[in-house]
């Protein structure tokens, strides 16, 4: 591209596309080709799209699910402590450790770790909060969010080399394909 | 669209089903013969059962007519054909009424005589306004039924995409007849075994098992049809994922519905309530109970949790049997406690009679299965082309 964004180091070389199968094209014969480090940007979920970029199962769920036995075990503790040990109030005779009466704290305690949990897991494990992300630089990426689909194969690539992926890029149904500055 | 494939498999296991009906019928009329009470006890938890599968089969379908989506596509005509067997059902209903005085103590003059409660219960628990209003449910249910099949059929025949319009409205107007239906039908045929307790969420109970055992049945037939075109094809892992949380879904709502009546009632722990579940938690009634916790909810709970059981139709089938199994010993523990004053009996009869009556009812069932295609042909929300690549999802 221009003399000036060659002086300043590469973040990698992002391509254009009109719609979602072009996209998924790309990025099926990206992955062929050999490029690991990419990342494809949608207005709208692409369905196949996370498989065919080398997507793994993210770790979340499981973190759902401690979230959840965690906060069951806390619901039930927290009942147990203040009606057994630190107050303990004769209800009709129902035993202090009622678990079936604790049960709809307990279950609400479950569903409260396990949603935040699972807020402050997709958080982190998105890096979120990022003020500044490199990918911005490309031209017309305002239109990532509107109708446009974007693919960028990042110069943290092994197999990276300017020229060879600008020409591998321009061969996929790319409408415009451009360099981003880190 | 060929559907050659399947036809001899269902018209095999509907030979199959009617030779058991015959068999066990036989045994049951022989059991009858010695211990009427015994018979009709067993008749009315068999009985139950197999009507839950055409029930629970009613609702969702109009659930599908209502919410759309192309999940439910594929177990459609399995569910009509479930719903076609309710006139036959409604015939099958007449040996409880011949039994009354054997399952519902209101319905006995000298038991009423000596009980102010009963008494004043008269107007409602009582046997000529009991008969009308099983013909109301049957009429309102079959009516219903009817109507959803035809002009299912019709738009097969048609291709008219302004049926989905009558469909839908039907659907909106028959969830809330059945909710009324099912939840009276709950509190006549079963509630009331036991005259002197009362529970508002029986109602809900009653559907959730329901669709629940309807989802454990059309699970089963969808894997045992999917092994040949036309369902072969369209039937992917996608198909199976959506059942499978949706399995899931009922397991935990069925769990909901029965842990909020005992909490409550256990809260209050009043006498004309807590002796209801005193019955079912003494003796060798507490281990069915904990089998239920474990093996209703517990184990499919856990694993349901996982994506893969939920796409895996092996694992999912596995647990449909099961469940199916355990939703006949749910309605056992609901109801044989009353049935059976309390002492915990497994009669030869309890066994024979449900079988026999699901001899018949797989029979006619399949009959009704085999003589329709066995995929929605004409439905503008069911483009057979999103769905046969299976590569799309929505």
């Amino acid at each position: 591209m221009s003399q000036a964004s060659s002086q300043q180091a590469l973040f990698g070389i992002a391509a254009e596309y009109a719609d979602d199968a072009a996209l998924l094209d790309a990025a099926r014969q990206a992955r062929q080709a050999g490029y690991t480090v990419l990342e494809a940007y949608s207005p709208v979920p692409v369905h196949g799209l996370y498989e065919v970029l080398g997507g793994k199962r993210t770790k979340l769920p499981m973190l759902t699910l401690l979230g959840g036995v965690l906060g069951l075990i806390g619901g039930y503790a927290l009942q147990i402590w203040v009606s057994a040990i630190e107050y303990p109030i004769n209800v009709g005779g129902r035993p202090y450790i009622s678990w079936g009466a604790f049960f709809p704290v307990g279950f609400a305690c479950t569903i409260l770790g396990a949603g935040l949990a699972t807020f402050i897991g997709m958080f982190a494990m998105n890096k979120f909060p990022e003020p500044y992300h490199p990918i911005f630089n490309t031209p017309n990426f305002d239109q990532a969010t509107k109708d446009r689909y974007f693919l960028c194969i990042e110069a943290a690539d092994p197999q990276f080399d300017r020229n060879a992926v600008r020409d591998f890029l321009s061969k996929t149904q790319a409408t415009t394909v451009s360099e981003v500055d880190e | 669209m060929n559907q050659s494939a399947s036809i001899p498999l269902i018209e095999n296991v509907g030979r199959r089903s009617l030779w058991v009906g015959i068999g066990f019928g036989v045994l049951a009329l022989i059991g009858w013969l010695l211990n009427p009470a015994a018979f009709y006890q067993a008749y009315l938890i068999g009985y139950l059962f197999w009507l839950a599968i055409a029930l629970g089969s009613l609702i969702t379908l109009m659930i599908h007519h209502v919410a759309g989506g192309t999940w439910l596509y594929v177990i459609r005509r399995p569910m009509e054909a479930a719903i076609r067997t309710l006139p036959l059902l409604a015939i099958l209903f007449l040996p409880i009424l011949l039994g009354m005085s054997s399952l519902y103590p209101w319905s006995v003059a000298e038991i009423v005589a000596d009980d102010k409660y009963l008494q004043f219960k008269s107007p409602y628990l009582n046997t000529p306004f009991f008969v009308l209003r099983a013909v109301i449910y049957f009429a309102v249910w079959c009516t219903l039924g009817h109507f959803l099949v035809k002009w299912s059929a019709q738009q097969d025949a048609s291709g008219d995409p302004l049926l989905n319009r009558p469909l839908r409205v039907l659907s909106g107007g028959g969830i809330v007849a059945y909710v009324l239906t099912a939840t009276f039908a709950s509190f006549d045929w079963m509630m009331s075994v036991d005259p002197h307790w009362f529970s508002s969420i029986y109602g809900p109970i009653f559907m959730v098992s329901q669709g629940l055992g309807a989802l454990c049945f059309l699970l089963i037939a969808l894997a045992l049809l999917a092994r040949s075109e036309p369902l072969a094809s369209v039937v992917t892992q996608d198909r199976y994922h959506d059942l499978g949380k949706w399995l899931f879904a009922l397991v935990m709502l069925w769990a909901y519905m029965m842990f909020s009546q005992f909490l409550i009632i256990w809260s209050g722990n009043l006498p004309e309530h807590i002796a209801w579940y005193l019955r079912r938690s003494g003796s060798d009634w507490k281990v069915l109970a904990l089998i239920l916790t474990l093996f209703h909810f517990l184990v499919p709970f856990i694993v349901l949790l996982s994506r893969l059981a939920k796409q895996r139709s092996a694992i999912l089938v596995k647990l449909a049997i099961g469940l199916l199994v355990l939703r006949f010993f749910d309605l056992f523990w609901l109801l044989a406690p009353d049935l059976h004053d309390g002492v915990f009996v497994l009669h030869w009869l309890d066994l024979v009679v449900p079988v026999a009556l699901g001899g018949l009812w797989l029979a006619a069932y399949a009959q009704r299965l085999s003589d329709r295609p066995l995929l929605v042909l004409h439905d503008p929300r069911f483009p057979a082309d999103t769905v046969k690549g299976g590569d799309h999802h929505e």
